[in-house]
């Protein structure tokens, strides 16, 4: 066993540092073990490289229309994936398509995880009136289903790319408030809690130096589940002509501009389709995987 | 008898309820005042001269404050006045009595095949637990949530229709078919039966099995993942043991003994499902080009009609609210222990 090893799964660690990163590894150790959440991470990682290096992995520009070879099949010399309704090639389109996809999950989720954190924390924490309309504002927001209200919020807020993003950002973040405040119950009352307000610590600075690390990792995972649905609404909404706007590169609104051809041309509309339910598939294999070590409680 | 306890449960339910229908109310009225287009100008046009201008904003009651244009929001909505839609010219309640029977069939049919495929699968996933009909329950429920649905109805109709040729294409009926049996309930399957055109009932279920099957794979993933883990936690009972040391079958325990504790949290599952169908139906409507309240409701988004894209998605929320009232009030009456 090398050195660091040892030191990693040591289980009197010299420093606080040390102690972190063997938990890290230790979570590692298990996560590896799961082969399907590793698939699941390879999947997303290799999402990404594709969305960084975009230009230098496409054969063609995402909007290199060429009229005369359009509708080729998969295989066609040039274009090993076919070329749609404008002869633009679907190989590179879906590798810019990978940034789209990326864009618009890491916003959502930057924008959601902090809003339910700091909403649901807040509430449970706090409680009284304060908790009490918090929750009554999240119910309302679950009582919709999330693709309608995303849509009557496209619908005011006009088509696009940014609008889809804060349209599914107003309607994903009830269920991380309702999760933090299950959490900060939990632990609201916790001996060490009472010893930061007794050292006279705010409100403030016990939700977020106390309460919100500890929510973290159960967010993580949820976010990391979430993910898929993220993707799914988002290309939804493109498929409907209320997401991403043509002629960019995402994938909900190839299939649909594919599904004109569907009976004769296949490939058009089915391969983005194939890569949107890869990537969402890989979220769900990859969080249910961070569950298990993150968060084992709940394991279904 | 259990009437006591849930009629004192009452009022506060009631009092909830009303308030996550005033809560939806008060969503939509913030997006239809968000929205950048000016409903005074949708009305007079941009020529107008200001007084004409001045005195409709005044008709629309658009001069009053927020609180005040809220409370005849809230009233008109009681009153069931969606408003007029700018699309078909009618009132925008209408619209949907005439496109809502459409969904309904859809998604009673999807749910349909969800509980009587689901349920048998939970239960062999939880009964087989890791091994292969585990594996089949867990394989279909990751699909189901990581699969557009859209994509599915596309592929779908490829293959069925456009390569096998075993259904029929997009609609509700082919075009022969149209307007054949008089509108009484306004789901096509029952019309047909009433009128006694079996011809016209033969075309509509070609045509519905394609859509109610693609939405019910989504059904049949979530009640199966749920009655395998209700299933799981019953068969770990004591009470399974000792039915099982007193020599009871396993098919009695299974189908007897554990379903019937499972059936109680498995209603709230199914309701919960024929809600989430609603959602999954707006996608799958425009793929089969379903001439249902989903359909209904992208068509007036793509035209910029906000009272029927706000009526509409008002009718959906009442549902969803509704659907998972009576399915709390059905968890009541069925689980012995709330009594």
């Amino acid at each position: 066993m090398s050195s660091w090893r040892a030191t990693l799964l040591s289980d009197a660690p010299g420093s606080r540092r040390e102690a972190k990163l063997g938990q890290i590894y230790r979570g590692w150790l298990q996560f590896r073990r799961n082969r399907l959440a590793l698939l699941g991470l390879v999947i997303v990682v290799a999402l990404m490289l594709v969305a960084a290096f975009a230009p230098w992995i496409a054969t063609h520009g995402p909007y290199d229309q060429n009229l005369s070879q359009r509708l080729l099949p998969p295989g066609a010399k040039g274009h090993w994936l076919g070329t749609d309704e404008f002869g633009r090639d679907i190989f590179s389109r879906l590798v810019y398509g990978a940034r789209v996809t990326l864009y618009i999950v890491v916003l959502v989720a930057l924008i959601v995880a902090p809003i339910g954190l700091i909403i649901g924390t807040a509430s449970g924490y706090i409680g009284g009136w304060i908790d009490a309309a918090l929750m009554r504002i999240t119910d309302i927001f679950l009582a919709f289903p999330s693709l309608i209200l995303a849509l009557a919020f496209v619908a005011a807020l006009g088509p696009g790319i940014e609008n889809a993003v804060i349209a599914i950002a107003l309607t994903s973040w009830p269920p991380y408030a309702r999760i933090a405040r299950a959490e900060t119950l939990t632990i609201r009352h916790s001996d060490y809690i009472s010893v930061a307000r007794i050292q006279g610590a705010g409100t403030g600075r016990i939700l977020f130096r106390h309460v919100m690390p500890l929510c973290v990792s159960s967010l993580t995972v949820r976010v990391t589940l979430d993910m898929a649905g993220i993707i799914l609404t988002a290309a939804g909404l493109g498929f409907l002509g209320l997401g991403a706007q043509p002629p960019m590169a995402e994938w909900g609104a190839m299939v649909s501009a594919g599904r004109r051809y569907i009976l004769d041309q296949w490939w058009v509309a089915t391969i983005p389709g194939i890569a949107i339910f890869v990537v969402s598939l890989a979220f769900n294999l990859l969080g249910d995987g961070l569950r298990d070590v993150l968060d084992p409680r709940q394991k279904r | 008898m259990s009437a006591p306890p849930a009629l004192r449960q009452a009022p506060g339910f009631l009092l909830q309820v009303a308030l996550t229908l005033l809560g939806l109310l008060a969503v939509t009225f913030f997006i239809g005042r968000v929205v950048p287009i000016d409903p005074v100008l949708a009305v007079v046009g941009d020529q107008a001269p200001k007084d004409v201008y001045e005195a409709v904003k005044r008709e629309l009651g658009l001069d009053q404050t927020l609180w005040v244009q809220f409370v005849i929001y809230v009233q008109k909505m009681a009153a069931g006045d969606f408003g007029q839609s700018l699309v078909t010219n009618r009132p925008v309640l209408q619209d949907i009595a005439r496109v809502f029977p459409a969904t309904l069939e859809l998604a009673t049919l999807a749910t349909l095949v969800g509980v009587l495929v689901g349920v048998p699968m939970g239960v062999a996933g939880a009964v087989w637990q890791n091994r292969w009909p585990d594996q089949i329950v867990r394989v279909v429920g990751l699909v189901g949530y990581s699969m557009p649905i859209f994509w599915l109805g596309i592929i779908g109709l490829l293959v069925f229709y456009g390569m096998l040729g075993w259904v029929n294409g997009p609609g509700r009926l082919g075009v022969f078919f149209e307007d054949m049996v008089p509108v009484v309930t306004g789901v096509i399957l029952i019309d047909a039966a009433i009128a006694g055109e079996w011809e016209v009932l033969r075309n509509a279920v070609g045509h519905v099995m394609l859509p109610s099957a693609v939405l019910g794979y989504f059904s049949v993933a979530y009640i199966a993942r749920m009655t395998r883990s209700f299933m799981l936690e019953q068969l770990n009972q004591e009470y399974v043991i000792t039915a099982r040391a007193k020599g009871v079958s396993e098919a009695r325990i299974i189908w007897v003994h554990t379903l019937r504790n499972v059936a109680v949290p498995l209603v709230t599952v199914i309701a919960l499902s024929y809600a989430r169908l609603l959602e999954g139906a707006v996608l799958t409507e425009t793929v089969f080009a379903w001439p249902g309240l989903g359909r209904y409701l992208t068509t007036a988004l793509l035209a910029a009609d906000m009272n029927a894209v706000l009526g509409a998605t008002l009718v959906v929320g009442a549902i969803f609210v509704g659907i998972n009232l009576l399915s709390d009030l059905l968890y009541r009456l069925l689980d012995p222990r709330s009594k």
